[in-house]
């Protein structure tokens, strides 16, 4: 469903600050692989989620969704595809658009978009019972701007158009992360349902241990742009946090005592 | 005052083009000056030289277009910021301008048949007769944008003016939504443009100087007065805060203020609009009509 193949990113190519964010990375999504990733600061988590959305273009390497090569196809045609939640709950939303006019930009992700009206009455009701799966009400309100919702409303509102069009992938970039913890709880719950009722192949970023272990059905562990650490399917159901800490010290140590060897 | 009343509602469809790129695409375009006086020229001088009126506005509002797809394109392929991109446009069109009105700097309607010799022969221009006629046409090219800004393209461009990278992530090719919203922009304000000259009885080449200033003043005060919340508040807005504009003008011209003070006037109008709202008493108002709104956090779920 994705392939990544040798993808290498640098910021800043032919100057001092120079920085290799991704460096020959290979990674393959079955369908419906829900594949969690963790790993420091700087491991070039986000990054691969921006070259697989398309908003970065690798220096080298192959993006290839559902067998069609995308790797220079900029961000809006590949949204055909790709669907994403960041990490900010202002991002993926439109606050100066209604909720209904939000929802009907996201449903016609990947469709061309004419001169039919936005909003029209069977497409309300087909949003007011989306909306209804994320219980906060929201259905009621569809005229409301959406720049009046908290951020828990803002972000459940970004999962539902993100999955809602069912994408071939669904990208997650820390998106529980700047929520308190009862709604990113929430968030966390939506996820979930919403990955397992359209099957959606999903790559989620997250800082949080126990969230990467209990979503999905495999893990990998980033670091200084390289999978370090790939969990399959069957050991992921036994991994514990502890163990992915310890795993996650050994190699800091290896890069430490690496650098330590070059110098 | 009702000359001021028909002036301000021909200007009002400047200001729903000034309202396209301005609110809707977040994108301040300074190519107006020169789009205005090119769908003045350009229809114009085929009135003169015989094409029927129609045709002549139809070929003025395309020429506006095309100026506005010009600053479009240099700023989404050539990158180059809004404001420069729209004043790069601006400039080179002064000289083109120029070009279609036979290097002159004035073309005369004197003695041309225009959209307006009918209400001039009969004596109804600067009655409520025609200032009614006028309003009827602002209604229906009001109505236009309108409809426009709720179909499915007009909420993409919507979007992409109000959150650039989820418009993105959505699938909206940002660049296209821009270039259109331009186009659409320039073509109401070259509309006016040959509106204006024929109701003059002429072009000229300085016709269009400021006038951005006069459509982001109509824009501004109409929207800090009756509101932007909704789309068709924001529209009406835009269309009567040309009026009011042309009647504070007209207001400061009956109060010893002379024609060459009108820039000045305009351009601390515009600040007053920008900075009243921003007002700290304004202000915590409108915030606290704004929380009275909002859904409090956990009200369901």
């Amino acid at each position: 469903m994705l392939t990544l193949t040798n993808i290498t990113k640098r910021f800043f190519p032919g100057t001092v600050n120079e920085r290799v964010a991704l460096d020959e990375l290979t990674l393959t999504l079955h369908e419906g692989d829900f594949v969690t990733v963790i790993g420091s600061n700087g491991a070039g988590k986000s990054t691969m989620l921006n070259v697989v959305a398309g908003r970065y273009l690798p220096e080298g390497g192959r993006v290839v969704i559902d067998g069609s090569d995308v790797t220079r196809m900029p961000e809006h045609r590949r949204a055909r595809w790709v669907a994403r939640v960041f990490q900010d709950p202002m991002a993926g939303t439109s606050p100066h658009l209604t909720i209904e006019e939000n929802l009907a930009i996201a449903f016609e992700r990947g469709k061309r978009r004419g001169l039919g009206m936005a909003v029209t009455k069977p497409k309300r009701a087909i949003f007011r019972e989306a909306l209804t799966t994320l219980e906060l009400g929201l259905e009621d309100r569809l005229e409301m701007r959406v720049g009046m919702l908290s951020g828990g409303q803002r972000q459940a509102l970004s999962l539902l158009m993100a999955t809602y069009a069912q994408p071939s992938i669904l990208l997650l970039d820390e998106h529980t992360a700047a929520l308190d913890p009862s709604r990113a709880e929430l968030i966390t719950r939506l996820t979930g349902e919403a990955v397992a009722r359209h099957r959606l192949t999903t790559l989620m970023v997250t800082h949080n241990m126990h969230q990467a272990i209990e979503l999905g059905n495999r893990l990998i562990m980033m670091h200084e742009g390289r999978i370090v650490l790939e969990v399959d399917e069957a050991e992921k159901k036994t991994i514990t946090a502890e163990r992915l800490l310890e795993e996650f010290s050994k190699i800091k140590g290896a890069s430490l005592a690496d650098r330590t060897l070059l110098d | 005052m009702i000359i001021a009343l028909e002036i301000g509602l021909l200007y009002a469809v400047m200001a729903l083009g000034v309202y396209l790129t301005y609110r809707v695409l977040d994108f301040p375009d300074l190519t107006v000056d020169g789009s205005f006086t090119t769908g003045a020229a350009t229809s114009a001088i085929l009135l003169v030289n015989g094409v029927a009126i129609p045709f002549a506005m139809i070929a003025g509002v395309v020429a506006g277009m095309i100026a506005g797809a010009v600053t479009g394109l240099l700023h989404v392929w050539g990158k180059i910021n809004p404001l420069l991109a729209g004043i790069l446009t601006q400039i080179a069109l002064y000289s083109i301008n120029l070009r279609i009105m036979g290097n002159k700097a004035n073309v005369p309607l004197l003695r041309q048949e225009t959209l307006f010799s009918e209400l001039r022969a009969d004596r109804l221009l600067g009655t409520w007769f025609s200032v009614a006629v006028f309003a009827v046409v602002v209604l229906v090219i009001g109505a236009l944008v309108y409809w426009f800004l709720g179909t499915s393209y007009g909420v993409a461009m919507r979007a992409t003016g109000d959150n650039e990278l989820m418009a993105q992530s959505q699938g909206i090719n940002t660049g296209t939504t821009k270039i259109v919203g331009l186009m659409l922009s320039n073509g109401l304000v070259a509309l006016c443009g040959t509106l204006v000259a024929q109701y003059q009885g002429f072009s000229d080449i300085s016709m269009g100087i400021g006038l951005i200033v006069a459509g982001l003043a109509s824009v501004i005060v109409g929207q800090a007065i009756f509101g932007m919340t909704a789309v068709w508040q924001a529209v009406t807005a835009a269309a009567l805060g040309s009026v009011i504009y042309r009647g504070v003008i007209q207001i400061a011209l009956n109060n010893g203020f002379n024609p060459n003070d009108m820039k000045l006037i305009s351009a601390v109008l515009v600040v007053l609009a920008l900075v009243l709202p921003a007002w700290g008493p304004l202000r915590r108002l409108r915030v606290q009509r704004r929380r009275a709104k909002a859904i409090p956090e956990g009200a369901a779920a």
